[in-house]
């Protein structure tokens, strides 16, 4: 067996809090089992959540896999630049989609963001749209539980597949049994289990370098330098620790991949849709916009601490990745005990991704796939049902989509780029739906296969060595700008020659069209400044803005 | 004029929307009962486990009694979402949504 030098020393009472936090999550499940009765019950807790639970669990479905250890490893390779995909890449888009699009998302009562689709256009861009996501979602979680699966090897030496049928096992029975409401709920609880294991990493990591000051000065005599200290400084070229231009900070990263990410990815708004009002659903991810300003702090601030103090870190293989940035730090820095609270940290991180993408899939699976397509005017507990044994399917074919992914040595970067290609153009075809009633059905379809098309074949291009970009980040740059770019022009074009949909079928859908009630269902308490959406958002998208004065 | 204020319809949302008077969401527990119990366990094991830790650990964490520090605000945390729980209580449902007794 491999991963010997990565493996934690545990205990039997570090055993103990890993067990009590999985006996937990379960019981979770099984509580929230009796708030169910009806389909939206199961797919979307009964739309009967508060803002600040909806709002953490929008955050903990993000802090999965690629979140903890990806951006960790990061900051030791890039940096303090690896901010960028918190301040610019993530926060302003949450805020716009709390501000702008959630009025039309929960407004219309849609189940899905695929349902969406339906609505605004037609049932071909419908189902175009809920199969990839399906087939995304499936793959991804696979990824997810091959990565748990992987680190569950390397630090406690479980073997492979008993990490991943473990694993797989317990999401599978919290999300079969409780629906939307066990994983919602278990991802409010991750939350705060992955803070309690990664605070006391940061902690140490600071007092062992000499606080702020003394990683700062490690940090300039490391091999990344002071560039490694500055987010903009160095922007105006290439020539930084990222390789990246302002101009593709800002219009790649901060416009079309953060927005086509956070504003129509399903397995985020599922959980402002489960909101119990539009206040709260508004304010969902606004509220995880807070959170996601700090969360920098604990992970690539350990980044950095990994790159000063650990010998050797990032090489191209075995224990010294990047990727081992936090593992490495566990290891050398947390008595049982609180290392004990980190792993289950680490594992519900993992468990958080995994069930987000489950939930979403099971959802979309059954509302938009089986029940507009194959069998319509079911009862609603036959749905409850169908909902059930999709997360029972997502789960194995997971189990058999995380063994392809034991295959390939990189797949997180090909899942990730796949990710951006898929959502490019959707985000191109929702904005401009949402706000030009005249855009077309037909215009619809078309701009979002030729524009998935385009990104999907210049990554192939890529792949296949024809065309040649300096890094994966700035191939993705480049395709998602250029997917956003062909659905503009194919919404242009085939608009004019189309016919427009009817006025009252955009009512509530589309901007300035009427139909969007932003206060009919407010309860008493929500009409006090401090829950404004508007206003919690701009003060989310200026906190950003300053945090990136300290480390420009 | 009556539906201005109305979204566009679609047969298959009326359908969810209509069985929606059966929901049984209100019988939600409250998961903040459920962070707080745990936090408070955690924090009892790791605050133990720091009171009777031994100089290598002590020394592991870079002179840090950090097994006493995290179990100390891990319960008080703990401590702190049960209070939260009990002076807050959910707040129930608005009278237009009110659920028939179950």
């Amino acid at each position: 067996m491999d991963g010997g030098g990565l493996r934690l020393n545990m205990n039997g009472l570090d055993y103990l809090i890993l067990a009590l936090y999985f006996v937990t999550v379960l019981g979770v499940g099984f509580a929230a089992r009796r708030a169910i009765r009806t389909s939206v019950d199961f797919f979307l807790s009964g739309r009967s959540l508060p803002a600040w639970v909806t709002g953490l669990a929008f955050v903990s479905a993000n802090l999965g896999a690629l979140e903890i250890i990806g951006m960790a490893a990061n900051g030791a390779q890039y940096g303090v630049m690896t901010v960028h995909y918190y301040w610019i890449g993530a926060v302003p888009a949450m805020v716009f989609l709390g501000i702008v699009m959630m009025p039309f998302y929960y407004g219309s009562k849609v189940r899905s963001v695929p349902e969406y689709l339906r609505l605004r256009f037609n049932r071909p861009t419908h189902l175009l749209n809920a199969l990839s996501f399906a087939v995304a979602q499936v793959l991804i979680a696979g990824v997810n539980l091959y990565a748990l699966a992987l680190v569950m090897q390397a630090l406690l030496g479980w073997p492979l597949w008993t990490a991943i049928v473990v694993g797989a096992a317990i999401v599978l029975a919290y999300i079969t049994i409780g629906g939307l409401s066990g994983a919602i709920y278990n991802e409010v609880l991750q939350f705060f289990v992955i803070l309690a294991g990664l605070i006391p990493v940061t902690v140490i990591g600071l007092v062992k370098v000499g606080g702020v000051n003394g990683l700062m000065d490690a940090v300039r005599d490391s091999k990344l330098g002071e560039a490694g200290l500055h987010a903009w400084q160095d922007t105006g070229s290439t020539a930084n620790p990222l390789g990246a231009q302002w101009l593709g900070i800002v219009f790649g990263l901060g416009f079309v991949l953060s927005f086509g990410y956070w504003t129509t990815n399903f397995a985020e708004v599922q959980r402002a849709l489960s909101a119990k009002n539009m206040s709260a659903a508004r304010r969902t991810p606004i509220i995880a916009a807070y959170p996601k300003l700090f969360i920098p702090l604990v992970t690539v601030i350990p980044g950095l601490v990994a790159l000063v103090t650990v010998k050797g870190l990032g090489a191209e293989s075995g224990d010294l990745q990047y990727n081992n940035a936090i593992p490495l730090l566990m290891r050398d820095l947390l008595p049982n005990g609180v290392l004990g609270v980190a792993v289950t940290g680490l594992l519900a991180s993992f468990m958080a991704g995994m069930a987000a993408n489950v939930s979403g899939f099971n959802t979309v699976f059954t509302y938009d796939i089986w029940q507009a397509y194959i069998r319509r005017d079911r009862p609603d507990d036959y749905y409850v049902r169908v909902g059930r044994w999709a997360t029972v399917a997502a789960v194995v074919v997971g189990i058999g989509t995380a063994f392809i992914a034991a295959g390939f040595s990189n797949i997180m970067n090909y899942i990730q780029a796949l990710f951006s290609v898929f959502n490019a153009p959707l985000f191109a075809t929702f904005i401009i739906g949402m706000f030009w009633k005249r855009m077309s059905a037909l215009a619809g379809f078309w701009s979002l296969l030729l524009g998935t098309l385009v990104s999907l074949s210049l990554y192939l291009l890529y792949k296949g060595g024809v065309i040649d970009f300096n890094s994966d980040l700035e191939e993705s740059f480049w395709g998602a700008g250029l997917a956003f770019v062909t659905a503009v022009v194919v919404t242009a074009t085939i608009t004019p020659l189309t016919a427009p949909k009817r006025d009252e079928e955009l009512r509530g859908l589309v901007y300035g069209m009427g139909g969007v009630d932003l206060k009919g269902d407010v309860l008493a308490g929500d009409a006090v400044w401090y829950r404004s959406p508007v206003l919690l958002g701009v003060i989310a998208v200026a906190l950003a803005a300053l945090f990136y004065i300290p480390v420009f | 004029m009556s539906n201005d204020d109305q979204p566009a319809q679609d047969p298959l949302i009326d359908e969810t929307q209509a069985e929606q008077r059966r929901s049984a969401a209100a019988r939600l527990f409250d998961i903040r009962r459920v962070i707080g119990g745990l936090f408070v366990a955690y924090g009892i094991i790791v605050t133990l486990i720091g009171i009777f830790d031994s100089a290598a650990e002590i020394d592991k964490a870079q002179g840090v009694r950090i097994n006493l520090w995290a179990g100390l605000v891990m319960l008080v945390f703990g401590l702190l979402m049960l209070l939260w729980q009990w002076r807050r209580p959910a707040e129930p449902p608005s009278p237009n949504e009110q659920q028939p007794g179950t």
